[in-house]
């Protein structure tokens, strides 16, 4: 057991450090709603790509650094530690490219690299449906090949970015004669066409996040397919699997810093020498650093190991309770402020809610750790 | 970053599950906390390979090994509740090499080492530790006090009263030391102390792992209403609660062993984590074994319930979830460990 970086590991980070200090992104719009929001964070992945940091987990030759995995957790630590947003290409970034360079062919790459990393082209991501939650293999939307094109109708729901976006990373039935994991197809869908609909999901927050989208006969050329017709399963597990990982660990680290925050925020108030407030706030200190140690050990295990042990699936599970539990808290702890519209402790009460339900509910996370780590019987299904 | 453990680590960890398994089965452990008395034979098993020196110092007769190889051999003896003083010793073991000098050292550590002498340690109020777990065959005693000084004390020189805890895996007694019985530990009394709470945060995350293992075998097999009870999700979602609350328990008490021996500075925030989750760990899935068994889980015959009854001792044992987490409250306002700086 070591738990120390090694020499290559801490010059990344100092390197990374002192290039956020340096240049930090412009000023947080404060108007211009979530547009100008959108066209800021656009912005601040330019100034991460001008300087070969948009993303170092990438392989060199499509224009990353190689990055470790150890190093991209650093690079998500040190992204949040400077509290800069996330870039805003995040999907194509974490998800769409690395699922490209698993299953994309070499004009592929060559073509939607570039235009991911510079935020040029803007990738969402197209998988849940309305009647296709939890149980994703049993999406309906439909993919006809005609006159070698594929021809696209369905509905599509969570897209967020669908609105800023160019390209969809789109899961369709090619084939409903197929077991329901055999006949999907991954595509690549343009977003700019009259087929495709995109209508604001207002959620309990009030803004709109994410999407919903209506797509009536949309049109995907042959080479837009990845992985291969009726592969779409497996692709998809490769995107999802992405999703896991590198959001993982930024996600950790944002929820430290609001638990710095309520702790700054309980001292100013006092509260900090209250029994009560103290016993809550050193349990979610402790949550916290579990939540740490577990989402490293399950990188490192990977890294030096080859697998995962069984923390991979816990540490969302607990992440997302945790900052339930955290902006409840804030709620007493701040009283009418996190009560209050419009301010960021009310914001994040609410938008914890989508926390446990959203990349896996905790209900289906827990079957996960029944059955496949347990190695529970599985309830057979009516 | 390695969370791994070293091939010697390994190697250990490897040693003492197969003997335990073997020596330690629930039918000798039912055996002896019935009959009140702990596995001597095991015990000199132990001692002959050991283990009760494993992290004392080689001046002093040990192997010299780290506080990671003592937390090893605690997790393996929880997941057995092997019926042996091994815990109680190492602990006096623990305050005594840590925060006593070379004459104390010298005197008491080579008979602890090699297991010949046993030790036992106990939270004092007015001179007095109700519940001393392992009081009555120590021969050396350590007390800490109300304002966080600690003595030791030869067995001789106190009032040791022997009583029976809700765990008769190991013995128990009720200690009195006269105000000038023994003499004081003047040496860094605190971190003896958090080192000694990371042993029991080890030993609970062996009990809690055990339970969890007994659990999910069980539910697998027991059929009702046509099907394993381990397919109902209300019986498969609380096992997966009891490998959350053991993982959790496991990553921040392995933590803490680590830093013990590599960042000591970091000691105290890091041991007062690993007890509060391993103490409420070790509740929780404990109590949600015997829930998981059914009627079964309440019987004497189910074994469950030695976990459950260890769990319920280590989980006070030195300061329970609470009082480490009041700990911890007290730290708060310079912790933010986001990110090493």
């Amino acid at each position: 057991m070591d738990l120390t970086f090694n020499e290559r590991e801490s010059a990344f980070r100092e390197e990374l450090r002192g290039w956020l200090a340096a240049n930090p992104p412009a000023p947080e719009p404060t108007e211009g709603g979530e547009d100008a929001h959108y066209a800021w964070r656009r912005d601040w992945q330019r100034r991460l790509y001008d300087a070969g940091w948009a993303a170092p987990s990438w392989p060199a030759e499509y224009g990353g650094r190689g990055a470790t995995l150890t190093e991209s957790a650093i690079y998500f630590e040190e992204i949040g530690r400077a509290r800069v947003p996330l870039a805003a290409n995040v999907l194509g970034l974490l998800l769409g490219g690395p699922t490209l360079m698993v299953w994309g062919t070499d004009e592929q790459k060559e073509r939607y690299l570039p235009p991911i990393l510079s935020a040029e082209e803007i990738w969402c991501q197209g998988f849940s449906e309305p009647d296709a939650g939890s149980d994703l293999a049993a999406l309906k939307t439909r993919a006809e090949k005609r006159a070698g094109e594929w021809v696209v109708t369905g509905q599509k729901v969570w897209t967020s970015g669908a609105q800023y976006s160019k390209w969809c990373m789109l899961v369709a039935r090619t084939d409903s004669e197929a077991p329901k994991h055999k006949g999907l197809t991954y595509f690549l869908m343009d977003m700019e066409q009259e087929g495709v609909q995109v209508r604001p999901l207002r959620q309990i927050t009030g803004e709109a996040e994410f999407n919903e989208l209506f797509i009536e006969e949309a049109r995907i050329p042959q080479e837009n397919v990845v992985g291969g017709e009726g592969n779409g399963w497996k692709v998809a597990l490769t995107t999802l699997m992405n999703e896991r990982a590198g959001l993982g660990f930024a996600l950790q680290v944002r929820l430290r810093q609001l638990l710095d925050d309520l702790i700054a925020a309980a001292a100013e108030r006092g509260l900090l020498k209250n029994p009560l407030y103290g016993d809550a706030l050193a349990e979610l200190h402790v949550r916290c650093e579990s939540i740490r140690l577990l989402a490293w050990k399950g990188l490192t295990d990977v890294e030096r190991y080859g697998q995962p042990g069984p923390e991979g699936s816990l540490v969302k599970w607990l992440w997302s309770d945790t900052n339930q539990r955290l902006t409840q808290l804030a709620a007493d702890i701040v009283g009418p402020q996190a009560l209050t519209a419009g301010t960021s402790w009310s914001y994040e009460l609410l938008r914890a809610r989508g926390n446990t339900i959203e990349g896996g509910t905790t209900e289906v996370l827990k079957n996960i750790v029944a059955e496949r780590v347990l190695g529970l019987p599985r309830m057979k299904v009516a | 970053m390695d969370f791994g453990l070293t091939d010697d680590q390994r190697e250990i960890q490897r040693t003492a599950r197969e003997l335990l398994s073997e020596r330690a089965r629930p039918e000798r452990v039912r055996e002896h906390a019935e009959a009140g008395r702990s596995d001597e034979g095991l015990w000199h098993e132990l001692c002959e390979l050991g283990w009760p020196g494993i992290a004392v110092s080689e001046q002093y007769g040990g192997q010299g090994l780290g506080r990671v190889e003592l937390s090893i051999l605690c997790e393996e003896l929880g997941r057995t509740v092997a019926p042996v003083p091994f815990l109680p010793s190492a602990l006096a073991a623990t305050l005594i090499g840590h925060a006593g000098s070379e004459e104390q050292c010298a005197r008491w550590l080579p008979g602890l080492s090699g297991g010949k002498t046993l030790g036992a340690v106990g939270v004092a109020r007015a001179g007095v530790a109700e519940l001393v777990v392992g009081g009555e065959e120590a021969e050396v005693l350590v007390t800490i006090d109300e304002d966080g000084g600690a003595r030791v004390a030869a067995a001789a020189d106190a009032t040791v009263e022997p009583l029976q805890s809700i765990d008769p895996t190991r013995s128990a007694a009720r200690v009195s030391l006269a105000d000038r019985a023994g003499e004081t530990l003047d040496g860094d009394v605190p971190g003896a102390l958090d080192r000694c709470l990371v042993a029991v945060a080890s030993e609970l995350v062996g009990v809690s792992e055990r339970a969890l293992e007994m659990t999910v075998a069980y539910v697998k097999e027991r059929r009702q209403f046509g099907v394993p009870v381990g397919a109902y999700q209300a019986v498969s979602h609380r096992c997966a609660q009891m490998l959350l609350e053991t993982e959790q328990a496991r990553s921040l008490s392995a933590y803490a062993a680590w830093t013990a021996d590599a960042d000591p500075p970091r000691l105290a925030e890091a041991a007062a984590m690993a007890k509060a989750a391993a103490s409420d760990a070790g509740r929780e899935v404990t109590a949600s074994a015997i829930q998981a068994h059914g009627g079964i889980g309440f019987t004497w015959e189910a074994d469950v319930h030695w976990l459950y009854k260890r769990a319920q001792i280590d989980a006070a044992l030195l300061g329970g979830a609470k009082e480490n987490r009041a700990r911890l409250a007290g730290m708060l306002g310079e912790l933010s460990a986001a990110v090493p700086t």
